[in-house]
């Protein structure tokens, strides 16, 4: 909005919008907010504050490693924590946050209100943090899990892991795993149905082509882990066999389910972060991402490989010779798409005019590392050299390495980018530089010698080591260099609280960007759009003419929504959200008693879907709306000749 | 100044790489037998190989992120360059380029990932294998060699002895969880997974001693759980399983006698197995040579009076969650077991 059109009558639509849309006020308020914003930054901070719970655990095993046969932390200990530490990094922060930055920004990137079902996704984000409470509270009460995120059979089984630890593990992925699946829902839904006009699939920015594959892939990958859990915990609480090889079940079914889900899983979480890489470098370097269509294809064909590759991860389980060279093959041949997509970026940068700013020095330092780590990858797909490697150091290198520097890195180049657009206030740039260079030398101390410590013989999960190995020296180096990352990340928390309500003011589009988050006010209103923009080009705010005309004849005294179609996103039809209600909390509430109460006795899942019945049909109810409410159909109808009058009318 | 820094850590790779790995008895890539020793080829071919991919992509970032460019460049009003069409196509040239060498480079690779594997399983079979069964415990490892007749097995724990220069097969099985056995300087790892036994070969080209640990997570003590592989020539290795098979020595000395008393009557009995007495539990590790051995509790201790006392007394304290309780004994009684267990050679 230039001052000049920002009229009298867009003051009193912002004022009708903002009541239509706004959240109630007080705590009542925060507890029904179905703002797809609102809850966005919720996830975000929730989902930041599990990623700074598991860092703490990761110091506690790197202080207990510093030296051989140290004392600080006992096995049982060690073991729970190395659990907490890749499960809340996997399923608490990693998915999480990659999905809740997606809440807040894909409805402000494809232009429109809202978030597709954000009831929904209300529920989703209170059933993740039920989950992440109970884990944690778990984990306190030392009945945290303590078989591995992978919770290999049978040592997770009901015979080697008597009490409750691995139970509460099992429904921590249950918990995860709807949550996971409704915000991949809502996410698709947005893409393809609530585009603004103009934006044809041609036209979505790369990093939403990303969040849409990621969310893809959750479909197909999330049912599998529910199966496997699900087949545990039945194992563990009603004695079924699936697992047992005594009665006929068999372990290695658990890995092959387990991978099924848990190879695509790392591709769900890399995925979104070469999002914010694409969207990152394009701003930084002035110039539209070289490569589009295949950056995007590289992304489909990724995700369809991806599910092809779980027996990397059990070459050493003894499974037939050609098999895994079928699966080496597999697991090489994602290389390529991964390589289109670096040399695309570095065809951007090499055509472009860099500018040094934080978020894109965190994508030149993710292109260090990640490349680093899918060198490793590389070496880890050959199955006889992986008999060597696997279940030592290095794979824990290399998969940090593939992480922190695929996720991580972006992540932060991300949060950097975006923190204007989330809070209103720009974080120091000086405060992000040395966050920069604190994570990218903490991060190569801490994870390079691992490398070298796992062809030395260390293997994963070791507690402890004993001196006559040789690998003190390296494991020392490590835990120095986990010190480093970690004050990187102390950093960013206080140039985060610094910053938050007082730093300096952003403007709509700070950065100069192209994507249409940056075409409304920092932080967005309610509404997000005072008008629903339309879409001329790829790069919409670079491209767009002056007079860009807007869509009018939606209403603003109701929560009307515009709905697009899924291919070219010509204007469908107007849909009517829902309000603010506080049903949603209740369901997920009813839901955390049910899954907390089968730990404990089969018979919750009987009583405890009462409460959950009961709330969905509370949710559900039909509200009878007032006939002046509901969209008139001549608007559905007609909504295409009516944008072209709207057209007329910016004109 | 970036490219500098790469070729820094680069150098240092593989400086740490080669010192480092020099002399140890766990390394992947210090072989002592033709397992280790293609995989370990198939390694350094890797490491060369895409050290050099990885200078060449960061030194292409580098330049591309860091040279010096024209002052004057076609800019819109919005500060964003026009991109030029000939450049474009110029540009998806090479950047195709690339994905072809990707691609033949990755080709490379899995034909010799392909070789080597099938190298190292196509050891030429022998006549006369020794043929040795390891089951995985929590958190130990039973040994057994096979054979024909009954009193010509060998059983013994967490020390394997082999003769240099012969293929051994060693058969895998867990008694519980999955374990995994991996002699780093001898061959990769293969799973030891309950319901699924599985197999491997080994082969020793030098004598000396190799360790051994289990590779996947079994629980407490998986720290815990290693062994050591024993190679020697013929000749000694026959000497040493001549002495396996012998019972318990017989003739014992008061205080001897008196151990061996306190071992059948405390719980010691319930587990562990001697031969030519009447302790037989299967629970435990075999202690017919315990004294023959260079560790105790699967290689946590060096087998020493001191040692051996701290383990009997409260060996929760030394592997704590382990299987075995603290057994209660005063001191003279303790000397007495002790003065016993370490006539067991």
């Amino acid at each position: 909005m230039t001052p000049e059109t920002a009229t009298k009558t867009d003051d009193a639509l912002h004022r009708e919008l903002e009541k239509t849309w706004g959240d109630k006020p007080g705590i009542w308020g925060s507890l029904t907010s179905v703002n797809h914003k609102t809850i966005g930054k919720r996830f975000i901070v929730t989902a930041f504050c599990f990623f700074v719970f598991a860092g703490i655990l990761a110091v506690l095993m790197r202080i207990q490693l510093a030296r051989p046969e140290n004392h600080f932390i006992g096995a049982d200990l060690y073991n729970q924590i190395f659990t907490m530490h890749g499960t809340t990094m996997m399923f608490l922060f990693a998915v999480p946050i990659m999905e809740a930055i997606a809440v807040f920004l894909v409805p402000l990137i494809v232009g429109t209100r809202s978030i597709a079902f954000p009831r929904l996704n209300a529920f989703g984000y209170w059933i993740f943090l039920f989950g992440g409470i109970m884990i944690f509270v778990a984990f306190i009460l030392n009945v945290g899990p303590d078989a591995g995120w992978f919770a290999y059979v049978p040592l997770a089984g009901p015979q080697y892991a008597p009490g409750k630890r691995v139970d509460f593990w099992a429904q921590l992925i249950t918990f995860t795993e709807v949550s996971a699946l409704v915000v991949a829902t809502e996410l698709i839904t947005t893409i393809f149905k609530l585009r603004a006009p103009g934006m044809s699939l041609n036209r979505i920015p790369v990093y939403v082509w990303s969040i849409l594959v990621m969310a893809f892939m959750v479909f197909f990958a999330m049912p599998t882990i529910a199966l496997a859990s699900t087949s545990l915990i039945l194992d563990r609480l009603v004695s079924t066999h699936f697992f047992n090889p005594a009665e006929g079940g068999d372990p290695i079914l658990w890995q092959h389910l387990f991978w099924f889900f848990g190879h695509p899983e790392v591709y769900i979480i890399f995925i979104p972060a070469t999002g914010f890489v694409s969207a990152i470098i394009p701003t930084f370097v002035r110039r539209p991402i070289f490569g589009y269509t295949a950056l995007v294809l590289s992304l489909i064909s990724t995700a369809f490989i991806g599910f092809g590759l779980w027996v990397h991860h059990m070459f050493a389980a003894g499974l037939p010779k050609m098999g895994q060279s079928f699966f080496t093959a597999a697991t090489l041949m994602i290389v390529i798409p991964s390589g289109v997509q670096i040399f695309c970026w570095i065809a951007t940068i090499w055509s472009g005019r860099p500018i040094f700013k934080t978020p894109f020095l965190f994508s030149l330092g993710f292109f260090f590392v990640f490349i680093m780590g899918g060198l490793t990858g590389v070496m880890l797909a050959s199955w006889p050299l992986d008999l060597q490697l696997h279940d030592t150091y290095f794979v824990v290198a290399h998969f940090h390495y593939v992480l922190i520097g695929g996720a991580v890195f972006p992540l932060f180049g991300a949060l950097h980018y975006w923190f204007p657009k989330f809070t209103g206030h720009m974080l120091s740039e000086s405060l992000g530089k040395v966050t920069f260079w604190l994570m990218f030398i903490g991060f190569n101390l801490a994870f390079f010698p691992m490398h070298i410590l796992g062809l030395i013989g260390m293997p994963r999960r070791v507690y402890t080591f004993q001196a006559m190995n040789g690998w003190a020296g390296l494991n020392l180096l490590a835990t120095i260099g986990g010190v480093v990352l970690t004050l990187g990340v102390l950093v960013f928390i206080i140039n985060f609280f610094i910053n938050r309500k007082r730093g300096e003011l952003a403007a709509e589009n700070p950065w100069g960007a192209s994507t249409l988050e940056w075409a409304t006010s920092s932080p967005p209103p309610s509404y997000n759009f005072l008008h629903i923009p339309t879409v001329a080009g790829r790069d919409t705010l670079w491209v767009q003419p002056e007079d860009q005309p807007v869509v009018v004849g939606i209403r603003s005294d109701v929560r009307q929504v515009l709905i697009t179609k899924m291919l070219d996103a010509e204007p469908e039809h107007i849909d009517q959200f829902p309000e603010p209600t506080i049903w949603p909390l209740l369901a997920a509430l009813s839901a955390t008693g049910l899954f907390i109460g089968s730990i404990f006795n089969p018979w919750a899942v009987v009583w405890g879907s009462i409460p959950v019945t009961v709330s969905l049909i509370a949710w559900f109810w039909p509200k009878g709306r007032k006939a002046e409410e509901r969209p008139p159909k001549e608007v559905q109808q007609n909504l295409g000749e009516q944008k072209l009058n709207a057209q007329e009318e910016a004109a | 100044m970036r490219a500098r820094q790469i070729n820094w850590g680069f150098l240092t790779w593989v400086a740490l790489v080669n010192t480092t790995v020099a002399a140890t008895t766990q390394s992947s890539v210090d072989p002592a037998g033709p397992q280790a020793q293609h995989i370990s080829q198939l390694w350094w071919v890797m490491l060369y190989l895409l050290t050099g991919v990885f200078i060449l992509v960061m030194s292409l970032l580098s330049i591309g992120a860091f040279r010096r460019r024209s002052k004057a460049a076609e800019t819109s009003g919005r500060n964003v360059i026009q991109t030029d069409s000939l450049r474009e196509t110029k540009m998806a040239r090479v950047v195709m380029g690339g994905v072809v060498v990707t691609t033949v480079i990755l080709f490379a690779l899995l034909v010799s990932s392909f070789i080597v594997g099938r190298t190292i399983y196509s050891i030429p079979k022998e006549p006369t294998v020794l043929t040795i069964d390891i089951t995985g415990h929590q958190w130990w490892w039973d040994v057994r060699y096979e054979n024909q007749v009954a009193s010509q097995i060998v059983t013994t724990a967490n020390e394997i002895h082999i003769p240099v220069g012969r293929q051994i097969l060693f058969k895998l099985n867990s008694a519980d969880v999955i374990h995994s056995f991996w002699v780093p300087n001898l061959h990769g790892k293969t799973d030891l997974i309950p319901g699924h036994p599985a197999e491997t070969w080994l082969k020793a080209d030098r004598t000396g001693v190799y360790r051994g640990q289990c590779a996947e997570f079994c629980g407490h003590q998986h720290a815990h759980m290693a062994f050591e592989v024993v190679v020697e020539s013929e000749e000694q290795f026959q000497a040493w399983y001549e002495s396996q098979l012998k019972s318990a020595p017989a003739q014992l000395t008061s205080s001897q006698s008196r151990g061996l008393q306190l071992f059948l009557s405390k719980p010691c009995v319930m587990c562990h197995t001697i031969q030519g007495t009447d302790a037989g539990g299967k629970v435990g590790p075999d202690l017919t040579h315990l004294a023959s051995r260079q560790t105790i509790a699967a290689g946590a201790l060096q087998n020493n009076r001191t040692n051996l006392s701290r383990w009997i007394l409260n060996s929760q304290d030394v592997k704590p969650g382990n299987h075995m309780p603290p057994i209660p004994l005063n001191s003279e009684e303790l000397n007495f077991v002790l003065d016993y267990l370490e006539s067991l050679k």
